[in-house]
């Protein structure tokens, strides 16, 4: 029964995705319409006579309203279609997917990290409370948060490819590659996990019902695994789904530290070169893999908190 | 009657202000924060009279790549200008889009924040749909898509930073604001017949106003290191302009030889970081008793 309903809940979730991306299109359209640039001017550049400016534009359909281009785009992109870009005049959305497996698997790595690193540090910290452990997390969390992700990559860099020569500094072709990225965008993220973690386990800890447990002669660790870090977990798996967005965000730059041929590198140099198509092509595809995350992240939440499962079985 | 006058004043004295500042005073590692932070404003205030802003920008091609000495305390760069005074320099673009970020995007925030959380209903649910779907396009993303459009500069990454901001302080605030108008005094208030205008302005925001000034001062940290990442993108202040962001991506290819151009700027942003977050955590704990335990 109670999985019946979760599944329309999965299916109603599913649906909302649909007009979210509208609007999300909606969005990215409206501010790229803002860009003073037009499509002729920037493709034919210093050649191009107004006239053939003119001329170009109304052959690219960019002399309609925009609120035409916007339904126009959507009717191409149901059909896998995000237009063809100004500068390299291929294909938007192919550009993407052969760029996108980098940054996935990068902001995929970088969240399970964080998230690997952030609890279990975030629980040392509170059953230890004024601990040695609690100190020194509490410090680096601080530091980490005050860091720039890209300065602290370009140091790491400095140390662990120049001095010591451990790992490489640009590209992903191995998984020694991979480290010195997931780790930079990773760390920053595990500081507020582990402080998350930390805040939400104190205030479990101090529940009736773990003073029940312990009262019952129950072992401590089986008190904290069992009984406190399920109910203390609930509200750091939306912040790390919640994460998830600025991850992708900080892909951009980690990116572009290391050389790595993801979506982030392709945004900004189409930004640079401005390449409205692409840029709306990759924000709108961010975007969207970003609320799919999420989606997924709220389905899981609804699974580990019975409360949630409780919500939909009385409807 | 006489004798009450003094009493209330007395009291009067003893305000929330002082109160948090008592608390604060007591909390060293914040008070640390804040002293730095007063020491950065002043460099930033004065930063003439420390260096000359022309040394920031003046070339010296027999000079180039030099590293710390008493002539040039932070080094010089590729193109051998003296890093210090680019750093000192650098620090007016940093706070001014830091800080100018925030204050623009609460007073936004807080508009939209105050609306829905005070009257609630539809306007309530309008609002948090839309930003919540604004929210699904990350924020690095969203303030990168605004510069491309509206073209990169000092201005323009300040407006983009701002935006994009507006979303997540409006959630702050409205989550502040709705704690505040459960309260029994605003109904109260409402009972007198008070006028909306004079309960939000008079009841709540000064009642709200601690989580908002905590997330405010926390933010600013945050403000200044992406305003740095959109420099060092080459979205920000362009060059010959002094800023640590666009230092660090100039730096960045000359780092092997020469490390010192990424290490200051970089430690620069970090120092400025780290002293308003550490005075945010200090504000956080003096506005909120309970969490000291």
């Amino acid at each position: 029964m109670g999985d019946e309903r979760l599944g329309r809940y999965i299916i109603r979730r599913v649906l909302l995705l649909v007009p979210m991306l509208f609007v999300i299109i909606f969005i990215v359209f409206g501010i790229m319409s803002l860009t003073p640039n037009n499509p002729g001017a920037v493709m034919l550049g210093l050649r191009g006579t107004p006239e053939a400016i003119t001329a170009l534009n109304h052959e690219l359909g960019y002399d309609r309203p925009v609120l035409v281009r916007y339904a126009d785009y959507i009717v191409h992109l149901a059909q896998g279609d995000m237009g063809t870009s100004y500068i390299t005049g291929r294909n938007v959305f192919s550009e993407i997917v052969q760029r996108f497996p980098a940054t996935a698997k990068l902001a995929l790595l970088s969240v399970l990290t964080a998230a690997v690193i952030g609890v279990l540090l975030g629980i040392l910290a509170a059953v230890r409370q004024y601990g040695i452990f609690d100190m020194i997390g509490t410090a680096a969390a601080m530091f980490t948060a005050s860091m720039p992700g890209f300065w602290f990559a370009l140091i790491a860099i400095l140390v662990f490819s120049l001095r010591l020569r451990w790992l490489p500094s640009n590209g992903l072709d191995s998984w020694k590659h991979y480290i010195l990225p997931t780790l930079m965008l990773a760390l920053p993220e595990a500081a507020g996990i582990m402080r998350l973690t930390r805040t939400t386990m104190l205030e479990t800890i101090r529940q009736d019902y773990i003073r029940t447990a312990r009262s019952k002669g129950q072992t401590e660790r089986r008190v904290i695994f069992r009984h406190a870090l399920k109910n203390a977990l609930l509200p750091v798996v939306t912040v790390i789904g919640m994460d998830f967005g600025w991850l992708l965000g900080g892909a951009v730059v980690i990116e572009q530290v290391f050389s790595i041929n993801g979506v982030g590198k392709l945004i900004i140099e189409a930004i640079r070169m401005k390449d409205v198509p692409q840029v709306t092509g990759c924000a709108v595809f961010m975007a969207f893999f970003f609320i799919l995350v999420m989606l997924v992240v709220d389905i899981l939440y609804a699974y580990i908190d019975p409360r949630i499962k409780v919500r939909y079985q009385r409807r | 009657m006489k004798a009450e006058k003094p009493l209330t004043k007395k009291y009067r004295k003893k305000s929330r202000l002082k109160d948090i500042w008592q608390r604060m005073r007591r909390n060293r590692i914040a008070m640390a924060g804040f002293f730095v932070f007063v020491l950065i404003l002043l460099c930033t205030i004065f930063a003439d009279l420390l260096v000359a802003y022309p040394k920031a920008l003046e070339q010296n091609m027999g000079e180039r790549y030099l590293t710390p000495s008493a002539a040039h305390w932070f080094g010089t760069d590729l193109y051998g200008r003296d890093i210090f005074a680019r750093v000192i320099h650098g620090t007016r673009n940093s706070l001014l889009m830091g800080i100018g970020a925030v204050f623009v995007g609460i007073t936004l925030g807080g508009l939209l924040g105050s609306v829905a959380g005070f009257f609630g209903g539809r306007a309530d649910m309008i609002i948090m749909r839309v930003l919540d779907t604004v929210m699904c396009i990350p924020f690095m993303l969203m303030a990168l898509a605004i510069v491309a459009a509206l073209g990169t500069g000092l201005v323009n990454v300040l407006i983009a930073l701002m935006l994009a901001m507006v979303p997540y302080y409006t959630r702050v605030i409205r989550s502040a604001i709705l704690n505040v108008v459960e309260m029994d005094f605003i109904e109260a208030a409402r009972a007198c017949g008070t006028p909306n205008r004079y309960i939000i302005i008079k009841h709540v925001l000064p009642n709200a106003i601690g989580p908002i000034i905590v997330q405010a001062t926390m933010s600013i940290g945050n403000m200044i290191i992406s305003a740095a990442a959109m420099s060092f993108l080459g979205m920000g202040i362009q060059p010959p302009d002094p800023e640590w962001g666009s230092m660090l991506s100039e730096g960045r290819e000359y780092m092997f030889s020469a490390p010192h151009m990424v290490i200051f700027p970089g430690l620069a942003i970090t120092v400025t970081a780290l002293s308003v977050n550490l005075m945010g955590d200090g504000l956080r704990d003096a506005l909120d008793p309970r969490l000291r335990e």
